[in-house]
């Protein structure tokens, strides 16, 4: 009898309405995939909205994107590459059967993440201290448009940029969040062991969904920090 | 009906393997979730149904005697947002199509079972939520949520409703990507995509709509929240924000919306005209992909709904023009059915009484929605009645007499017991013609110029409304008696055979009720769909054949 044969007989992680493990990993890959496009969908509504804001104040959106901190940013981009890459490892530590690696890496992952959530709180609260959140106190007077001296932006669209800002940023942050819930899980699952060359299917699913919330950063960053920026 | 040999002693089946609420709550059958959500989509039709009672006994007469103008706004728009969100989005594929998906490719089933019990928890949360927002004051937006009414100038719950709704809308992407995944990869061996029922090709473009259109309310909805919580203003005018934007967001999902409610019932009908006009279906191909070609479409129309709203002229030419295009899909579907049933051997049972019902209710619906994409004609009945009876053609006219021809025709299956025929064929006609005499004045009334969203009209109109009022009680007649004697039936129904109508498909191969697990033995799929060919010389099993 061949191997896969016999791993399927004892893989007490086949559920039962699958005939084979290789049909579960399918479904479970096709199913994170669909959803990633779900989310796609989910996120596209606001770059949608930013697209149509971007165009018409485009002006008032540069002097507001250049209150940002791009340095703050920068390191926030660079921190999620880096946890891109500790993914990666991560994912082939478990393919392999590495479990030390395996564990290592989520938890460089983890630090990473909440690292990005920290520096992402420290911008926030400048915001608040700037008056440039959105709402009753919002404060955006005599800012300068990037390129004409004599402009000054207009307070109500820069708002509008702000506030794009938050519900884009936020709902990242959000899913930052999640994500980092599922590496402490994956974490614990891998600290018991469950994770064999055989069956490592959530840390791979894990893994894309990491990726994915990474790329919508990748995209937000310079859309939002990088709006009429000259060198 | 009669069947020749039935067991004596009751076979295990899903129904019997458990008992007690637990059994129910924390179910991962998708069988047992499926009549979980037949349960809940059937309250949320009462309510929804008790708000429609409502506005027609407030339309019996023109002037503004039942209720006010501030009471008839909630009315209207909670009676959009329940038979919308919470019962046409949810019925089929979450009903229907959770209990069949499987059953029809012949797999254990859905993909990811623990996913499909969290949808319908899902799905009851947004029920509680929006249960709550009817009991301590409602909503007055209209179903479409049009800022800046919504964000700055309404004072009711509409925050609370659009959460409820958001949190429904996840329910509705988890089944979408469920039956995604399930027909990709649990089809039976020799179950391949040109031999999949008609039902499967319309709920897996369904699921193409709600996986790619659901996301995108949901985030539009988010905003309204956030703006009239947190002041954000992304929509608001005051600030140089867009209502537009809103508009076209919102109807980029629920334009498409309609064809989730549709496109099931669709697959249905297709199920449904093979079988009892005992031929395979005319022009599979066509047909299968008309869902596809539909569900594409659908996404590039969104903006007829906007023409006198503003947008530019080139742009309503461009959506007009394209809003034309879903109506060859749609024909498509119907000029194929029409020749499935040229030299059948039609047989007029309830589910086929339906049938014809949604062939007659949905070519009228969809043909005036041809008027309605026109730009002259369009400008003069936007926001009348001719637009209300227009998509109650399509979403009651056809989607709901879709579901029910398919809570009929595979009842037996689900029960294990069958209705009276005579009773069923009895309440198809009665909201067959319930339906016309409460919708069909509304053309008129439209067209003569009544305006939606009115609580009272010139006398001039009333002998019309009086009309469409009196046809709604006769509906509501028509929609009591199937519930009636579908529980009347679970207890003193015949119990049914497995394939009581001798009909091609999967579904018909296993026992009714099917067992937990769905087959006894994996089956294997050496046939093409819709084999009636076969079936009429060699019927599946000796007790089938039905004494008509």
């Amino acid at each position: 009898m061949p191997d896969s044969q016999l791993t399927a007989a004892h893989n007490p992680a086949l559920l039962h309405h699958f005939a084979e493990p290789q049909q579960q990993r399918d479904a479970a890959s096709l199913g994170t995939w669909v959803f990633l496009g779900t989310e796609i969908m989910f996120f596209g509504g606001l770059f949608c909205t930013y697209l149509v804001y971007r165009r018409g104040y485009f002006g008032d959106w540069g002097a507001a994107s250049k209150t940002l901190d791009v340095t703050l940013g920068a390191t926030n981009t660079a921190v999620l590459i880096c946890s891109s890459l500790t993914v990666v490892l991560a994912v082939w530590a478990a393919q392999t059967g590495r479990r030390r690696l395996l564990i290592g890496n989520l938890l460089a992952t983890l630090v990473l993440g909440t690292a990005f959530l920290g520096i992402k709180g420290i911008e926030y609260k400048e915001k608040f201290e700037k008056h440039h959140v959105p709402g009753a106190s919002f404060q955006f007077n005599n800012v300068m448009i990037p390129g004409h001296p004599d402009q000054y932006a207009n307070p109500s669209h820069a708002e509008i940029f702000f506030a794009l800002y938050f519900v884009m940023t936020g709902l990242h942050a959000l899913h930052m969040i999640v994500g980092i819930g599922i590496f402490i899980w994956l974490t614990v699952m891998a600290w018991k062991g469950r994770f064999t060359p055989e069956y490592n299917t959530p840390v791979e699913m894990g893994g894309l969904y990491w990726h994915f919330v990474d790329i919508i950063w990748i995209y937000l960053f310079p859309l939002l920090y990088l709006i009429d920026r000259h060198p | 009906m009669a069947t020749a040999s039935i067991p004596t002693v009751e076979r295990e089946n899903y129904l019997n393997k458990h008992y007690g609420v637990g059994s129910w709550l924390f179910t991962t059958d998708h069988k047992r979730i499926a009549l979980l959500y037949l349960l809940s989509i059937t309250f949320f039709f009462f309510i929804g149904g008790f708000f429609a009672l409502l506005i027609r006994l407030e339309l019996l007469t023109p002037a503004g005697d039942l209720v006010q103008a501030d009471s008839y706004n909630k009315l209207f728009t909670m009676h959009g947002m329940v038979m919308v969100f919470f019962f046409l989005i949810p019925s089929i594929p979450a009903v229907l199509g959770n209990f069949l998906v499987p059953l029809m490719i012949g797999a254990k089933d859905l993909a990811f079972p623990k996913i499909n019990l969290l949808s319908w928890y899902l799905y009851i949360i947004g029920g509680v939520m929006m249960l709550h927002c009817m009991l301590t004051g409602g909503v007055d937006t209209g179903w479409t949520f049009y800022v800046p009414f919504s964000t700055a100038f309404s004072n009711t719950k509409v925050v609370e409703a659009g959460l409820a709704i958001f949190v429904a809308g996840f329910s509705s992407i988890l089944t979408g990507l469920n039956f995604v995944v399930t027909i990709h990869r649990l089809r039976a061996p020799g179950m391949s995509w040109s031999r999949l029922p008609l039902f499967i090709w319309a709920h897996y473009a369904t699921s193409i709509i709600q996986l790619l259109g659901t996301p995108v309310i949901a985030i539009t909805l988010v905003l309204v929240a956030a703006e009239r919580a947190l002041h954000l203003g992304i929509f608001d005018p005051k600030l140089g924000g867009d209502p537009l934007l809103f508009q076209h967001l919102f109807w980029f999902y629920s334009h498409p919306a309609v064809y989730i409610m549709i496109l099931p019932s669709m697959g249905i009908i297709s199920e449904i005209i093979a079988c009892f006009s005992r031929k395979r279906i005319f022009g599979y191909s066509f047909v299968a992909f008309s869902s596809i070609a539909i569900a594409v479409f659908g996404f590039l129309v969104w903006a007829h709904h906007m023409f006198v709203a503003g947008i530019s002229v080139y742009a309503a030419l461009v959506f007009s023009l394209l809003s034309y295009l879903v109506a060859v899909p749609s024909a498509v579907k119907v000029f194929n059915w029409t020749a499935t049933m040229y030299k059948g051997s039609i047989y007029y049972d309830a589910p086929m009484l339906y049938a014809f019902g949604f062939l007659g209710l949905f070519t009228v619906g969809g043909l005036t929605g041809l008027f309605l994409a026109a730009l002259g004609i369009d400008v003069h009945v936007t926001d009348t009645y001719f637009v209300i009876a227009h998509f109650h053609y399509i979403m009651v006219g056809g989607a709901v007499m879709g579901y029910l021809g398919g809570m009929h025709f595979w009842w037996p299956k689900i029960s294990g017991r069958l209705y009276p025929e005579g009773w069923a064929k009895l309440a198809a006609l009665i909201v067959f013609i319930g339906f016309n005499l409460t919708f069909f004045p509304q053309f008129i009334l439209g067209y003569i110029g009544m305006p939606r969203r009115y609580y009272q009209y010139p006398p001039e109109f009333q002998v019309l409304n009086v009309l469409s009022t009196a046809g709604a009680t006769i509906l509501g007649v028509g929609y009591l008696l199937p519930m009636v004697y579908f529980l009347w039936s679970m207890r003193y129904g015949k119990p049914a055979p497995d394939n009581p109508w001798n009909a091609a498909g999967l579904e018909w191969r296993t026992a009714s009720p099917p067992p937990t697990f769905n087959f006894d033995e994996e089956p294997v799929v050496t046939w093409e769909a819709y084999n009636y060919d076969e079936l009429n010389r060699f019927p599946v099993k000796e007790e089938t054949p039905v004494a008509r």
